[in-house]
């Protein structure tokens, strides 16, 4: 039985990690368990760059899985960046048990748009169940329906859904999980 | 996402590699990393690399030196830069030297995929073209379809063009009249390192005395009355490529000299103009003479001679190699039956008894020209004897004085003698009515068994 652990790095409103915790349960049919502690992302700031370097984020939550079967998944608002990338919404490493996920560029105010808190929390969920898939060691998928497709913009994750296609999801069932297969 | 594309990323900053290569691994590609020139190189010793992502700055040799051993190593890899310091000079350098492109540090994500799917999509290209230009290749070399025969004659012509076809070397191709000697021409020019350039032909025989110049070496506007626009030669046109002289025995004596000229100089001047002309071409040329001969009678040049006769490939007659005419014959069939539509595929038996009894003075050309006739006038499935024109066979004495009634003789007893005498099978075969053939062999007292 997998078990989910969800992190919060800095400030992110409980209410925003209970949606993201519903929506992954949901399409992933693992129910997550929202631990209380918040992690300070401060000591992966990047002076030059004015971002946080996701890796070094990723390395603080590996102290947070315990055993084989156990999946964790951080949530930030910073803005985040490996160095060869000018950003990244999330990391995940192919079958490392890992996971990070910032709402920083999910929300449309950042592209100088009006807010639109459904939009972001809509993308919230699809992201983290995108970047749990790489946890279950799931590729990219060809198929633009699938949440496993790689999303680029913030308006690519618009047009897939949080949903796996057909062998995304035997692959997850493969591993004793019940994913939700997007309607075609 | 692609049919996994290798990519190799060679960058000195650990974090850097690792990014990379889980960027990559996600995207499904096969990507493997180096973190400086010694490890690529070995790393390219050992693999094949469809894509190479290079970081410029690295200690040792740096990126740019390492792209030049890459092109000679592995020319099929797709070299792409990074940089974490941008110059318009670093970028010309980069692309001169040959990479596909150039990026900054930190690159955009979208901006990264773009690329390396563009990458990926030009190395399927440049890999689908290397795969056609060998198939090419081993067509014209390996196969060469269109000289068919297993004799050893015939076998000995192929390992020529074969030996002969890579070189530069010149090449003299003799034979008689319709042994193939221009087919040889084609094969030799495309097995060689030219084949994507034209092969020329001039036909020697057929060169106007007053218009040999101007074809072979072309002209200026206004070089003589009519000459309304400037004309490339053969000479021009066959830059990069291959000339061949069919018939060279029949070129004047002018003709012999500037030709001479050329091939020792490789340039020469349009007619009417005063610019020399560089052109870079090999040369094949054949003829059914003896150039020996002729050059001892002095119709020929020495010199020009030994510039021609660099290597030899002496074709055979078809009555020196009976044993391919069948299959000789079976491919035309086959041939023409396809180019005309026609259900025709295989020769009657008694049709390959009287192929091989003919004299074949003509050679393979003659031997086509009959199967094509024969299948432009045959129905089923089986080209028939009756099919067949009437050839020079062995059985006819080829004696011109002959009268046509005693040739008619001749060649009604040796059909009779390959239908081993029975009249209904020689009058289908004479496209004659059998009171008719009764008739001929008591006017002639022929024989009706052998």
């Amino acid at each position: 039985m997998v078990c989910l652990h969800l992190l919060r790095l800095g400030a992110v409103p409980i209410k925003t990690v209970q949606i993201i915790a519903e929506g992954v349960e949901f399409y992933l049919g693992v129910t997550p368990i929202i631990h209380p502690d918040i992690l300070d992302p401060d000591r992966a700031f990047d002076l030059d760059r004015g971002q946080y370097h996701a890796t070094r984020l990723l390395e603080n939550l590996e102290a947070f899985h315990q055993s084989p079967h156990e999946r964790v998944l951080g949530l930030t608002e910073v803005d985040l960046f490996i160095p060869i990338l000018t950003f990244v919404f999330g990391e995940a490493r192919l079958n490392n048990p890992c996971a990070l996920l910032s709402l920083r560029r999910l929300s449309p105010q950042f592209y100088g748009l009006p807010n639109n808190p459904n939009q972001t929390l809509h993308r919230a969920i699809v992201e983290a169940i995108h970047e749990l898939g790489h946890t279950f060691g799931l590729l990219h998928c060809s198929d633009y329906r699938c949440v496993m497709h790689a999303s680029r913009l913030a308006d690519d994750i618009d047009l897939k859904g949080p949903g796996f296609c057909a062998e995304c999801a035997r692959h997850l069932q493969s591993q004793k999980l019940s994913p939700r297969i997007t309607a075609k | 996402m692609n049919d996994k594309s290798r990519i190799l990323v060679v960058d000195d900053e650990q974090v850097i590699r690792n990014a990379l290569h889980d960027w990559f691994a996600e995207d499904g590609y096969v990507v493997e990393t180096a973190c400086d020139a010694r490890e690529a190189l070995k790393k390219l010793d050992d693999a094949l690399w469809d894509i190479v992502l290079l970081d410029i700055k690295m200690p040792g040799m740096d990126g740019l030196e390492l792209q030049s051993h890459i092109t000679e190593i592995q020319p099929q890899a797709v070299v792409i830069i990074m940089t974490a310091y941008a110059s318009v000079d670093t970028a010309v350098q980069a692309l001169k030297a040959g990479a596909y492109d150039y990026v900054q540090k930190p690159i955009d994500p979208e901006e990264l995929e773009h690329l390396i799917e563009k990458a990926s999509e030009h190395q399927k290209l440049l890999r689908e073209n290397r795969q056609l230009k060998q198939r090419l290749e081993n067509l014209s070399t390996e196969d060469m379809p269109e000289i068919v025969g297993e004799s050893p004659g015939i076998r000995h012509v192929k390992d020529l063009i074969r030996t002969v076809a890579q070189t530069n070397a010149t090449v003299l191709i003799t034979g008689e009249s319709g042994t193939g000697k221009e087919l040889v021409a084609r094969a030799i020019h495309r097995g060689s390192p030219r084949h994507h350039m034209p092969m020329v032909t001039a036909h020697c025989a057929g060169l106007p005395e007053g218009l040999v110049e101007s074809e072979l070496f072309g002209h200026e506007k206004g070089a003589f009355t009519g000459a309304s626009y400037r004309r490339k030669g053969k000479f021009e046109l066959a830059d990069g490529g291959t000339i061949f002289f069919d018939e060279i025995a029949d070129i004047s004596p002018k003709t012999q000299i500037d030709l001479l000229r050329v091939l020792q100089e490789k340039t020469f001047t349009r007619l009417g103009g005063t610019q020399p002309v560089q052109t870079d071409f090999r040369v094949i040329a054949a003829t059914n003479r003896n150039l020996s001969h002729a050059v001892d009678q002095g119709l020929f040049r020495q010199d020009l001679y030994y510039r021609l006769n660099v290597f030899t490939i002496d074709i055979p007659p078809l009555r020196e190699h009976p044993e391919d005419i069948l299959l000789m014959a079976q491919h035309f069939v086959e041939k023409y039956a396809r180019e005309m539509n026609r259900q025709a595929n295989h020769i009657s038996q008694e049709a390959m008894a009287y192929l091989k009894t003919c004299l074949w003075p003509g050679n393979v050309r003659e031997l086509e020209n009959a199967i094509e006739r024969a299948v432009v006038v045959q129905t089923g499935e089986e080209v028939q004897l009756s099919d067949l024109p009437l050839l020079q066979s062995k059985n006819i004495p080829s004696n011109d004085d002959l009268s046509l009634a005693e040739q008619e003789k001749h060649h009604i007893q040796s059909v009779l003698d390959l239908m081993d005498g029975n009249v209904t099978r020689t009058a289908k075969a004479l496209s004659i009515d059998r009171v008719t053939l009764y008739n001929k062999i008591r006017k002639y007292g022929l024989k009706r068994s052998p």
